[in-house]
């Protein structure tokens, strides 16, 4: 390449499509290309769902072999929780933060490239072990040994593509920490950025501190299975139970990383369309940044049958639930923003609310979860995976949602339409109730999961369950056509595309320009979206 | 933070392609040579090079940029930043091995010993096994084998590692001072320290496997023995590597005293490689 400074002041595109698409360093383009990697791997992910739904339809065998089932609900998690989800999050970052700062682009721009590309070629190696001799990882997303040593030839690929999505969201998260630590315009100061920054420097700092955890714990399955290691077996003084305290030490916080920048999309969202600052902007920042703390200290919870001392098992109970504090500082934030706020219901702030509402419910499941003794109760059964889907679909695929319907204008320059954007929701919120409420009755009952069959007493729920599941799946392509035909036309969007909307990305065009920023914004005090002082 | 009159961004760049090629190459090669396939290496031969590649051509282009005074004081920042942030991932990285140890010697060995709760365990399935360390586990897995003692060669290194962190710093005066001659002095001094150490480890290691039948299958001691230090082995070659780049800059005249983030980054990359060994002697050697 050569080494010629960047051409300053224009905003032409580069030429060509490799130029633009394969070799960019610009934060809009590589933010689309996130978002658009992470909505095809939820449809990917989604098909499995279905496939899962399908067998779980009616009792007995209906439409695939157990071994299949199960290579289905491990890519499943891997796919959504590695593919869609965070990548989601991060194709919003690269959006957004750099315009809600006043920065020109990221931090480290070739990096950001880097932690781009990876994602696709892991993932199609990935995928790629559906199709080979024995099938894809079939062991469950968490990897636990001593099962998944016993998988077939996809086992190192498994291994490996996770080293690589670990690499890319270091490498990503670098940038970001970076980017709001560095490039802040003058007057951004750390206490007047959006919140969606704040829970994004607070994630960012997460996934660097365990991402490389999860590498050296599936690093210690690799060496177990090939090189004749013994941290996970027993009989050379290992214990296989090691591995779930470090998969969980990752893992807790893992779920953080997936829902702390959704509570940044919600924050942002409520105030606009309640036409109110946000209330309680400090004890914002400080909740989030409590949670993520806990976050490190909780992670046994996941492991409360496994055998573990009565002061384990009571610390981490406790702990668990210390983190309701923070999170009820929010959720009573958030109602307080809306609270005698000039309401209206568009799309996001309709996704913004049911986030709120159905979010609350998987927390307050989450708390039961927590409760050791009754947990024995729930663990493995479809009450966690109820919890765990109103956790990550009610709220960080909501919030995504919302995120979504809210930047679009800004991103296309044109509005989507609202008429099918409300359709959307309402079909949605109906559809993924009807899917995931009738699990907690199961696993209360003590259905197990990640079984393709079951006892004749759960045939009713589950029925109502899958079609709940097709009708979900139904409304996220009729979601594909929707951003399609905003990206197409539509009504053209202001600068400011909605009325309440505050904050330095709306003072930019719709859509906004290849390059925002050449030179540091002067930031005015109405630029500031949540003025922490306001009174 | 610092602030900027105008913003730097650079222009696109093929080398983070040639990087992901290069990662994918060489994990679907070592995967396929795992599983009893040995076209893998080729692969993975193949992997390594386009890595390496990347690494000279990515590098080569920041070098050129910097020299050219293209690098604003807000774009040093964020490579300083960049470079904390990942030596913070290394420590975390290498957090999850020092787990596995302080996890096994504290809870795992003593339960199969039938300490707290594991009483039954060790009746039933590990009846007359006694928890000690070192221990390859309950069934001897690996044979017997015997450790290397931490008061001679590992003791050596410590000073070898530790006399090297007081070189670079001697080069880093250089630096400001502009003596070119001392830096590049210093900095060979330091490369040399990394291979005497390296050379070090190489014969512990083959003293391991041929006289004392330490090796990666002797149970947990094996296993968190050979995988601490040997990463932490591959973190010297690595920052040897880095050094020795730095040295041929030095050389070049590359640095002056308000320009050598580079230098500077290779330094700290350095000195946590040795507080890992720090960490490594005390608590895999000493104790």
């Amino acid at each position: 390449m050569s080494s010629v400074a960047h051409a300053e002041g224009h905003d032409h595109k580069p030429e060509g499509f490799l130029n633009r698409w394969l070799f960019t360093t610009n934060h809009k383009d590589i933010g689309t290309l996130y978002l658009v990697f992470s909505l095809t791997m939820f449809i990917i992910g989604g098909a499995m769902a279905m496939v899962i739904r399908a067998e779980l339809f009616m009792p007995g065998m209906q439409l695939v072999d157990p071994a299949f089932f199960n290579q289905m609900t491990t890519m499943h998690a891997l796919i959504m929780v590695f593919g869609a989800v965070m990548p989601a999050f991060v194709g919003l970052a690269n959006w957004m933060i750099p315009m809600m700062i006043g920065a020109p682009d990221m931090a480290l721009p070739r990096m950001n490239n880097w932690s781009f590309w990876i994602l696709p070629f892991a993932f199609t190696m990935l995928l790629s072990t559906l199709f080979m001799d024995g099938g894809a990882p079939a062991a469950g997303w968490t990897l636990y040994p001593p099962l998944v040593l016993q998988g077939g030839n996809s086992f190192a690929f498994a291994i490996f593509a996770v080293h690589l999505l670990g690499i890319s969201s270091i490498m990503g998260a670098i940038n970001i920490i970076a980017t709001i630590l560095n490039l802040r315009a003058p007057g951004m100061n750390l206490l007047n950025m959006p919140l969606f920054v704040w829970t994004w420097l607070i994630t960012a700092f997460l996934l660097i501190a365990v991402m490389p955890v999860l590498a050296g714990g599936v690093t210690m399955l690799l060496t177990d299975k090939f090189f004749g290691t013994s941290f996970f077996n027993a009989a050379g003084g290992g214990d296989p139970v090691m591995y779930q305290h470090i998969f969980w030490f990752f893992g807790h916080p893992e779920v953080y990383i997936m829902i702390l920048p959704a509570f940044g999309v919600v924050s942002e969202i409520l105030p606009t369309f309640s036409r109110k600052p946000l209330f309680g902007y400090t004890s914002m920042v400080y909740a989030s940044a409590s949670i993520a703390f806990l976050s490190f200290i909780v992670w046994s919870h996941h492991m409360f049958t496994v055998g573990m001392p009565l002061g384990g098992e009571l610390f981490f109970m406790y702990a668990t639930m210390v983190i309701a504090v923070p999170t009820g500082v929010k959720i009573f934030n958030w109602v307080a923003t809306m609270w005698k706020g000039a309401m209206t219901f568009e799309t996001p702030m309709l996704f913004a609310i049911g986030f709120v509402i159905m979010f609350t419910i998987g927390g307050f499941s989450g708390l039961m979860l927590a409760i050791a003794p009754a947990d024995f109760q729930y663990h493995d059964t479809y009450f966690v995976v109820a919890h765990f889907h109103y956790v990550l679909v009610t709220g960080a695929v909501f919030a995504i949602m919302a995120g979504v319907y809210y930047w679009l204008p800004k991103w296309t320059g044109h509005m989507y339409d609202e008429r099918l954007g409300k359709i959307h929701f309402w079909w949605s919120t109906i559809a993924v109730n009807v899917l995931f409420f009738p699990q907690h009755f199961l696993g209360l009952a003590g259905m197990p999961r990640r079984i393709p069959d079951y006892s004749l007493q759960f045939a009713e729920f589950n029925m109502i369950s899958s079609i709940g599941g097709f009708a979900f799946g139904l409304a996220q392509i009729f979601f594909v056509y929707i951003v399609w035909k905003t990206v197409k036309g539509g009504q053209p969007a202001e600068a400011r595309a909605w009325e309440g909307a505050k904050g330095l990305e709306w003072t930019v065009p719709s859509p906004a320009p290849h390059h925002t920023f050449e030179t540091p914004p002067e930031i005015k005090p109405d630029m500031i979206a949540h003025p922490s002082n306001a009174h | 933070m610092t602030t900027a009159d105008r913003y730097y961004v650079p222009h696109g760049s093929h080398w983070p392609i040639v990087g992901t090629f290069g990662m994918l190459t060489l994990v679907i090669g070592l995967a396929n040579l795992f599983n009893g396939h040995d076209w893998g290496q080729y692969l993975a031969y193949v992997g390594v090079a386009s890595i390496l590649f990347m690494l000279w051509g990515w590098f080569g282009d920041q070098i050129h940029e910097s020299l050219k005074g293209l690098y604003s004081k807000q774009v040093d920042v964020s490579y300083r930043m960049g470079m904390t942030w990942f030596i913070f991932s290394e420590v975390m990285f290498f957090a999850a091995f020092f787990g596995a140890l302080f996890y096994t010697r504290e809870y795992a060995i003593p339960w199969l010993g039938g300490e707290g709760a594991g009483a039954w365990t060790n009746f039933v399935l590990w009846n007359g096994y006694e928890a000690t360390w070192p221990s390859n586990g309950p069934a001897g897995i690996g044979g017997e084998f015997e450790t290397i003692p931490a008061w001679g060669v590992p003791f050596l290194n410590t000073l070898i590692l530790l006399t090297s962190g007081l070189t670079i710093t001697l080069a880093h005066w250089a630096v400001k001072k502009q003596k070119q001659l001392q830096q590049v002095l210093w900095l060979a001094a330091t490369v040399a320290l990394g291979a005497t150490f390296l050379y070090f480890q190489a014969h512990e290691y083959m003293e391991a496997y041929t006289e004392l039948n330490l090796t990666l299958g002797s149970g947990i001691y094996g296993s968190t023995f050979f995988m601490l230090t040997g990463f932490h082995g591959l973190h010297v070659t690595l920052g040897t590597i880095m050094l020795i780049v730095i040295t041929f800059r030095a050389a070049k005249g590359h640095f002056t005293p308000e320009n050598h983030f580079a230098f500077e980054a290779v330094a700290w990359y350095w000195h946590f490689v040795d507080v890992v060994w720090l960490g490594l002697f005390i608590f895999v050697y000493v104790l």
